[in-house]
């Protein structure tokens, strides 16, 4: 089987007054269609850097990223965001608050896109995203409410929904129920677990959650000081515990 | 009563330039100093083209292009060279100055050709000053109804994302960069063009007749804002016309209780500070209102 994306001896290096720091330090990894990679790491371990070189939010310093054997090391996060869609922790980074949630739908339908100089055509697409929205109650008659007055969970959910509305070649999701209570949380991590798997797609997940991260997914990564240094596959996962993850903190 | 109805045209004709400072101001969601500078490069480039024999629409076209010039050069700096929008603005603003004299060849010039917008299609057959008000209102709803058009585009909507959240409108693919410098010049354009306007209602251009206009466009936006709290986008563009003229009416009455027009300037940035602290002081004004005063 051909790998999505490639990571080829990925390094990114930002030099301070008189350090060099390697954040990213030789980063090798393949991901496989409907891989759902868990990324675990401390603070400070690269997790979010990874994110951002994959993306294109930040270019790397060495090495490629491969896209469908295509080199995409160079082309900025615009470009990219055809392929690839990202849900951020904070639930005020994935939406526009000033527009409703039909709105930020339609926004993300297009995503990666031209966009055009022709009407959005937002009421043709009501029908459309009354269906797409009711796999979450949460967010059930919500299409007309302005996401500011959403709550963090429902802003997350619909974060969530615009990442997969348009079907990426690669999701990423950033500790995206991090940032919720617990029972919203967890409420929002089985239904991401169910769509991934409904839907077919290719995932990366970074968390601090022990539990989630032995629950969830089908390949598991430890990032230390920029290096990968625990790569399970699908069987060696399985065995997994949360005790066995404990001597990489 | 004619004093009202001037009042009035003023209002609508400086509404103009709120719609575009509004662009920039709410939509993109920075304040564009550059309209310092854009407004009285539209005064002065249409009296000159004015002068030089062309038609005041035609005149009006061209200080539009050289507004969206002028928000082109801001744009510039902030969107590619990352100069903060504030000093990327007041960068803009203070070189114009010198465009706008050398386009002028001086510091002010009259308007002593006979044809002005504000005499064709028939209007200075209108009563004094309602050739202000017909046009400001054919204008107005002009540009409201294209702006709304265009605000309802797929391309409209990438401007509003990211103005509203950066981030996201990137991670969407948006090309935020192309985005700020499509707001930067229409907005700049249509800011000129009220300059122009404004040059052939008093018959002059001057290259000082910048100074405080941001102020008289963020007054007209923020006091529809304060009359009118939670309305949807299209809307809100009529809330700012309204603001303007309800600006004027303030300004008016202050006039008329006999405060000198030397001190204009000071008494419109006195009102659009207390317009921008209402919702503290209303907060306050709650509080001692539920708590009542606390004395130790």
């Amino acid at each position: 089987m051909k790998p999505i994306m490639e990571l080829d001896n990925v390094e990114k290096t930002i030099y301070n007054d008189d350090a060099t720091l390697n954040i990213l330090d030789g980063i090798n990894l393949k991901i496989y269609p409907q891989d759902f990679i868990v990324v675990l790491g401390t603070n400070g371990a690269g997790k979010s850097t990874l994110l951002d070189a994959i993306t294109g939010a930040n270019k790397v310093t060495a090495g490629k990223i491969l896209l469908n054997d295509k080199d995409i090391t160079t082309e900025n996060l615009a470009k990219r965001a055809q392929f690839i869609s990202r849900v951020y922790q904070d639930p005020k980074l994935g939406t526009s608050p000033r527009m409703t949630v039909a709105e930020n739908l339609l926004l993300a339908e297009r995503r990666g896109l031209p966009r055009r100089l022709r009407s959005r055509r937002l009421k043709e697409h009501m029908p459309e995203f009354k269906e797409f929205i009711s796999s979450m109650p949460t967010l059930d008659n919500r299409l007309n409410t302005f996401t500011e007055k959403l709550s963090g969970g429902q802003r997350q959910t619909l974060s969530f929904l615009m990442a997969i509305i348009q079907k990426p070649e690669l999701l990423l999701l950033d500790e995206h129920t991090a940032a919720l209570d617990p029972q919203t949380s967890a409420d929002l991590m089985a239904a991401t677990d169910r769509t991934i798997k409904s839907k077919k797609l290719t995932c990366l997940m970074v968390t601090h959650n022990l539990s989630e991260a032995v629950a969830y997914g089908n390949r598991l990564i430890v990032l230390k000081k920029g290096k990968i240094i625990l790569d399970l596959n699908t069987e060696q996962k399985a065995k997994l515990k949360e005790e066995d993850l404990l001597e990489y903190f | 009563m004619n004093l009202i109805v001037s009042t009035i045209s003023q209002g609508l004709i400086w509404a103009v330039m709120a719609i575009g400072l509004f662009i920039t101001f709410r939509i993109l969601d920075f304040p564009d100093m550059t309209v310092e500078g854009s407004f009285p490069l539209g005064a002065v480039t249409t009296v000159m083209f004015i002068q030089s024999g062309m038609n005041p629409e035609l005149a009006m076209l061209i200080a539009f292009i050289f507004g969206n010039l002028a928000g082109f050069a801001t744009a510039f700096m902030y969107a590619k060279m990352h100069i903060p929008i504030l000093l990327a603005g007041i960068l803009t603003m203070t070189g114009l100055y010198s465009v706008n004299l050398r386009i002028l060849g001086k510091a002010n010039m009259s308007l002593t050709k006979p044809d002005n917008i504000f005499n064709q299609f028939g209007l200075d057959k209108l009563p004094t000053n309602f050739n202000g008000i017909f046009l400001g209102i054919i204008l107005l709803a002009i540009i409201t109804f294209l702006l709304t058009v265009f605000l309802n585009t797929e391309k409209g909507q990438a401007v509003i994302a990211t103005g509203d959240n950066e981030t996201m409108a990137a991670s969407m693919g948006i090309n935020t960069t192309v985005m700020k410098f499509i707001g930067l010049m229409v907005s700049n354009g249509i800011v000129a063009l009220t300059g122009g306007l404004i040059a052939q209602q008093n018959g002059f251009a001057d290259v000082n007749m910048g100074i405080g206009s941001i102020v008289i466009g963020l007054s007209a936006i923020i006091i529809g804002e304060v009359i009118y709290p939670d309305v949807p986008l299209s809307i809100r563009l009529i809330t700012v016309i309204i603001g303007s003229i309800v600006y004027r009416l303030i300004l008016m009455i202050v006039l008329q209780l006999g405060f000198n027009t030397n001190d204009l300037k000071l008494i419109s940035a006195i009102i659009l500070a207390l317009c921008l602290a209402l919702p503290s002081i209303r907060a306050e004004f709650f509080k001692v209102f539920r708590d009542g005063v606390k004395t130790k």
